[in-house]
């Protein structure tokens, strides 16, 4: 996890210090309080259109880890012991750019708001995001599964070394798929979403990539099977005052923990208050995992607006990376021919 | 700031009037009024595409062979008759030769080869959809192409940084839709043809609804680093009708990677 996350902080070298996450620290302490779910006297605000609104821009920031973590049993941590994990976590990333190391050459993370604690934490007391296995685990990988992910890394390696060529770097560090959407997973940096609603339709901004999810709830029928994507086809409707969205068509390369493309993901946001969305999803794939599971995590107000977080365009460090092992290539093979030469004579 | 104030003054002095009038009162031209959100503006929600050749060329052009004859007559240029009103873009001359420098280059020079954010206006008639999605306080417009976005501002917000797609605010006038964009960065093209801009870039668009499947496209381009004066360009933006019309993914820059990183492979390619 970690070193898949550093190489795409490391090479994703647009700059992206959101907005959001810079005038989030201001709201930091008023996090906690506002946690709880809303109180009497609060109603459901509604858009014009009449329709529970979820306007507005949120993050779901959180150290909160997908799995719960080994040696821990219980669903939730108090607010002291969570207070404790955050500390030990932010410490963990800021370790990342210490001075004098490699890490500090790219990134000081403290410096451009790149650590989580530095944007508003959602300060989520579960001990794990799965809540369903209840022991907070992803279920048993299926045979197919198995096989499905000795195939992709035998393929990986068949395609030679990282570096050989810019197709074998990691998606997210071309800027192609930084896992954000969906399940809409808390990115390492950049976690700002602004949700619009228009008539018939919700449409959700991730800024990690400038991705747009256009999420239509008219009724309509998915996208023919043979049309396919790294975000799928989402179709949402209303139960109740939940929004409830399925996404299905979904490329063989979003992989999402090994996920084949006939992954399923039911996503429902549920507004609980002016200041929390409380975001669950359950992802089905039989071929992959023995079960379906569900995650629940919530979404916290933040200050607008996002930046344009034009990844791709500013990607310098995929070209100096292919660059220098190029050079490092052709210095090594010099230096063979130089020793070659001498054990000649 | 000060070349605005001369444009003003040369404008006033009748050069280019008639355009920009047309560009002021599309109200009478347009007697249509467009059905109305529930907030009481006109309704421009929906998919719209230009169905012309400007994202070619922006001027009038004949029928031209491609880039690559490997391609056959897939990616010859289709003849246009222009969207630009009265005539040729204003450049300096300086300008006209960069612009023709930049067709000259233009595979390598293009930043849609490389998938890069279209910028504006050239993201209004790519030849591609986009959704418009209204609420009260933005005016979202979602685009397939690169995934691109804007948002305009609806209560005017101060521009934060510069970039590709610019900061838009929006404001109604009547039955159209003002769209003043700012804050540019000077990498986008306007078209395939090196139509360019700088970082002076200023655009004013003007939407507006002519009948229930079509708006009227209007934007003005000022830029006094490159142009000796403001245009503008017209057209339609047709709705897209099909019941199921969706904005699908478009990502193009695994597309694309070849063309910037390809040098650098282990094993060039052939």
């Amino acid at each position: 996890m970690r070193p898949a996350f550093r190489a795409a902080v490391v090479t994703t070298i647009a700059i992206a210090v959101s907005v959001a996450a810079l005038t989030a620290q201001s709201q930091k302490a008023s996090t906690a309080a506002k946690a709880a779910p809303a109180g009497k006297s609060w109603t459901m605000p509604k858009t014009p259109d009449g329709v529970p609104d979820l306007q507005g821009y949120w993050t779901n920031n959180s150290y909160t880890p997908l799995e719960r973590p080994k040696g821990v049993t219980k669903d939730f941590y108090t607010k002291e012991e969570l207070k404790e994990v955050e500390r030990a976590a932010a410490a963990r990333e800021s370790e990342q750019t210490e001075p004098g190391t490699i890490a500090d050459v790219h990134y000081d993370f403290t410096q451009f708001g790149l650590d989580r604690s530095q944007t508003r934490l959602t300060q989520n007391l579960r001990t794990s995001m799965i809540i369903d296995p209840p022991d907070g685990k992803l279920p048993a990988v299926t045979a197919e599964g198995q096989k499905r992910a000795a195939a992709r890394a035998a393929e990986r390696k068949a395609q030679g070394e990282q570096y050989d060529k810019v197709q074998n770097i990691v998606y997210g560090s071309r800027c192609i798929y930084a896992g954000g959407s969906p399940p809409m997973m808390p990115p390492g940096y950049n976690p700002a979403y602004q949700i619009v609603q228009g008539p018939g339709v919700v449409m959700i901004l991730i800024e990690m990539l400038h991705e747009v999810r256009v999420i239509p709830t008219d009724g309509r029928p998915h996208a023919p099977a043979s049309v396919r994507s790294w975000l799928g086809d989402a179709r949402g409707h209303w139960e109740g005052d939940t929004l409830v969205v399925e996404t299905t068509n979904f490329n063989d390369k979003v992989a999402f923990r090994g996920a084949s493309e006939n992954m399923k993901v039911v996503e429902r946001f549920t507004r609980l208050s002016d200041d929390e969305i409380r975001y669950q999803f359950t992802v089905t794939d039989a071929s992959t995992w023995e079960r379906p599971w569900t995650a629940e995590m919530p979404f916290v107000k933040i200050n607008g607006p996002i930046f344009e977080h034009a990844c791709h365009e500013g990607n310098y460090g995929i070209a100096n990376t292919l660059a220098g092992v190029r050079q490092a290539e052709k210095r090594a093979a010099e230096k063979a021919g130089e020793a070659e030469k001498k054990s000649d004579k | 700031m000060r070349a605005r104030c001369l444009w003003a003054m040369v404008l006033a002095a009748g050069l280019a009037v008639p355009a920009l009038m047309d560009a002021q009162t599309p109200a009478q031209t347009a007697p249509y009024r467009a059905p109305r959100t529930k907030d009481g503006k006109p309704n421009l929600n929906g998919i719209w595409q230009a169905l012309n050749e400007a994202n070619w060329d922006l001027e009038a052009h004949s029928a031209a062979p491609g880039p690559f004859w490997q391609l056959g007559a897939e990616f010859a240029v289709p003849p246009g008759l222009g969207v630009v009103d009265g005539g040729p873009i204003p450049y300096k001359p300086e300008a006209l030769q960069k612009k023709k420098a930049n067709f000259a280059d233009r595979m390598r020079l293009d930043p849609e080869v490389k998938c890069y954010l279209p910028g504006v206006p050239r993201a209004m008639y790519m030849p591609y959809p986009f959704q418009i999605i209204q609420n009260t306080e933005h005016t979202m417009m979602v685009f397939g192409y690169a995934g691109a976005l804007r948002t305009i501002y609806m209560n005017k917000t101060p521009a934060p940084a510069d970039s590709w797609m610019g900061w838009s605010n929006g404001r109604w006038e009547g039955e159209t839709l003002v769209i003043d964009t700012t804050d540019f960065n000077d990498l986008s093209w306007f078209d395939r043809a090196g139509n360019f801009h700088s970082e002076a870039l200023h655009v004013v668009e003007r939407l507006t609804a002519m009948s229930p499947d079509h708006l009227n496209y209007e934007a003005t381009i000022e830029d006094p680093n490159v142009f000796t004066r403001p245009w503008k360009i017209s057209m339609p933006l047709y709705r897209r009708v099909e019941k199921n019309a969706q904005i699908l993914e478009f990502k193009c820059v695994e597309f694309a990677e070849d063309v910037i990183y390809g040098h650098l492979r282990k094993v060039p390619l052939k």
